[in-house]
């Protein structure tokens, strides 16, 4: 059975998080690592995917400054999104030659795994149809965004467990007008390590792999000190 | 000469966007180095160099999208010039499935020729090329149902191009019956995945039209304008405002507001002054619908829809009711301006909380316009016309203009939209304040 490399990172700057990504993703290309599912949580950060629209962000660089929200523009898929305490954010780094070559299939998986996931939480969510993302009722509880190179896998998802939903206002979340919605507005009251440790599980399961939970390791910066 | 083509994503996966292009024509790349970026539901992919060489010709360009297997550009190789090989050559080489039954004949049965044929080379998309085609003819031909051997090529090497292709459409080409491109495709055994695409629109038999595709604004125009229909209960409600007050500052101002300030003075101002009024009233129709939470907006950030040659750009002007008419206009006039020049700053578009639409200025007498979501109103504003009307039992002619605010019915129900309406039309009979 394949294995993946589970890695808790805590709170984490949008910035490191992304250079860790990369060395891991350039060490998964050259095969010098397996897999790997890096679980962790931002600072509020919105990003902007390589085909966003800036009118899908509806602050001004000064009001986001005010409010204590940095701006990146990525290269993961998908339009504007919004990052912050109470999401849990993940980011699986798979080489797909190893699973299926399928982007497709790809995406749907990760939607399974969190669908799983919230499932055992008793909370239903489910697809709609060319929204890529996971939904309770037409509310999004967790955004996918997606960069790819070499069948490589970066970027991933993010589900609100007790996110502040209020920060969505400064964005059109994925440039679409539809609500959000988090775990503790349909009544659950979990942590992040909770869920983390539930989607790892149905992860596993659903990309038939198994995870290996490693010691919080140091993120780029503490090890660049 | 190496091929270059949109690859397959996944099963699920019949066409890709081209995102971005990381090399230029004419630079060199080598093999397995990022050529390009495509983007697929949500996933954007850096696709390698299928070869080392240079980049002889870019087929496809950025913000397209493509089926799989759709020749993208090509690389030719060390040593070989980019123009060395034209495009003649190549069907030559590609005899054997370039026959002309698999595509020409509707009627062929498709399966066992195309089984016959001696290994095609695997990027070779289907029977239903023989020469190099560009993406653009090959989608005018799968929408109007071209059979293209019966296109007589005009370009380099009888090239098909996108003028014959229309020229044939001109004369009133018979269409192809319709499964029949996409049958031989789905039948050939190697790489065939072309199928797939949406059922093209279908016209009668010789209709002429024409076809083209939507330009960036207008597609995410067509999605904004749709999704705030599904998103809000659109009402409207239609008040008739007496301008005549207005109408007669206007009329004595104008001259002088013209020498003073550079640009004329237009009813505008006035009603983007009176909403602000309003607003700040009726707190509920400057806020947004969050799931199921009400954010109210502090600040009254008024959008003002301008119309440009081929769309609409909404530019917002921010802190509205600290403005007076001189402000409005001027901010009016310079936001306008810059819209139709393509000199917006992107926050510029952005953090309007009330929208105003001036579709009077075309002539309209009253519209029912979308609301700029994720507002919950908008005002649209008809002509200014002198009409008769009766006050107290005897006909007047005064300056009535025809005022109409579609509202969020989630948010706000008809009474509150039209206490809203009253206090705008309030403002504006009984304006009192000089302009100049």
């Amino acid at each position: 059975m394949r294995k993946c490399s589970v890695r808790e990172l805590g709170r984490i700057d949008y910035g490191e998080a992304l250079e860790l990504q990369r060395q891991i993703a350039d060490h998964r290309k050259q095969g010098a690592v397996g897999d790997h599912l890096l679980l962790l949580e931002h600072p509020h950060v919105i990003t902007l995917g390589r085909n966003g629209h800036m009118e899908n962000l509806l602050a001004s660089e000064e009001i986001m400054t005010r409010a204590g929200i940095s701006f990146y523009p990525t290269d993961r898929g998908g339009d504007v999104t919004y990052h912050g305490p109470g999401q849990l954010v993940g980011y699986p780094i798979l080489d797909l030659r190893d699973w299926k070559r399928d982007v497709g299939a790809y995406v749907r998986a990760v939607e399974q795994s969190l669908i799983d996931s919230l499932a055992e939480f008793g909370i239903a969510a489910g697809r709609i149809p060319k929204l890529t993302g996971v939904w309770v009722g037409d509310r999004k509880i967790a955004a996918i965004g997606v960069h790819l190179s070499r069948w490589v896998t970066s970027h991933g998802f993010a589900l609100n467990v007790s996110t502040d939903l209020s920060y969505f206002q400064y964005i059109v979340p994925c440039g679409l007008t539809k609500p959000v919605t988090s775990m503790a507005q349909q009544g659950v009251r979990a942590t992040l390590t909770e869920v983390a440790h539930v989607l790892a599980g149905h992860f596993g399961r659903v990309f038939d792999c198994e995870m290996l939970f490693e010691a919080p390791v140091l993120t780029a910066t503490e090890r660049e000190n | 000469m190496t091929d270059v083509v949109m690859p397959q994503m996944g099963e699920s996966i019949v066409e890709g966007t081209l995102t971005k292009w990381l090399k230029k024509p004419g630079e060199k790349v080598e093999r397995d180095e990022p050529l390009f970026e495509i983007s697929t539901d949500k996933v954007d992919t850096e696709i390698p160099s299928p070869a080392a060489g240079t980049l002889a010709e870019v087929l496809v360009q950025e913000g397209a999208t493509v089926g799989i297997n759709t020749v993208v550009a090509r690389i030719s190789e060390e040593g070989e010039a980019a123009a060395a090989k034209p495009a003649a050559t190549e069907p030559a080489q590609k005899a054997p499935d370039a026959s002309a039954p698999v595509v020409a004949t509707p009627v062929a049965t498709p399966a066992p020729p195309a089984a016959e044929v001696p290994a095609p080379p695997a990027e070779e998309p289907s029977g239903e090329v023989t020469g190099p085609l560009s993406p653009l003819v090959r989608k005018m031909a799968r929408e109007n149902n071209i059979d293209l051997s019966r296109v007589k090529g005009t370009g380099a090497g009888g090239r098909i191009t996108k003028q014959d292709v229309e020229g044939y459409l001109a004369q009133g080409a018979p269409a192809a019956a319709a499964p029949v491109a996409a049958a031989p495709a789905a039948a050939a055994p190697a790489a065939a995945k072309t199928v797939g695409a949406p059922p093209p629109v279908t016209f009668g038999p010789g209709a002429k039209t024409k076809i083209e595709p939507l330009s960036t604004m207008r597609s995410k125009i067509a999605e904004h304008m749709l999704l705030s229909k599904r998103t809000s209960a659109h009402v409207t409600t239609i008040h008739r405002v007496d301008m005549t007050k207005v109408a007669k500052l206007r009329e004595r101002s104008k001259g002088q507001f013209q020498t003073n300030h550079g640009f004329s003075l237009t009813y505008l101002p006035f009603i983007t002054a009176a909403s602000a009024v309003a607003l700040r009233h009726f707190p509920l129709l400057n806020a947004s619908l969050d799931g199921n939470n009400i954010v109210y907006h502090n600040e009254i950030h008024i959008g003002i829809a301008v119309a440009l040659e081929n769309g609409l750009i909404v530019p917002v002007i921010r802190g509205a009711d600290e403005k007076n008419v001189l402000g409005l206009q001027r901010a009016i006039v310079d936001l306008a301006a810059r819209a139709r020049s393509r000199q917006l700053k992107a926050d510029e578009v952005l953090g309007g909380t009330f929208s105003i639409t001036n579709f009077g200025s075309f002539g309209s007498l009253v519209g029912t316009p979308i609301i700029n979501q994720p507002q919950v109103a908008i005002l649209g504003v008809g002509t200014v016309d002198k009409t008769p009307v009766v006050i107290d039992d005897a006909i007047a002619i005064r300056s009535i203009c025809h005022l109409s605010l579609s509202f969020d019915h989630r948010l706000i129900d008809g009474a509150l939209a039209d206490q809203f309406m009253t206090k705008v039309k309030q403002v504006l009979e009984g304006w009192a304040e000089e302009v100049l």
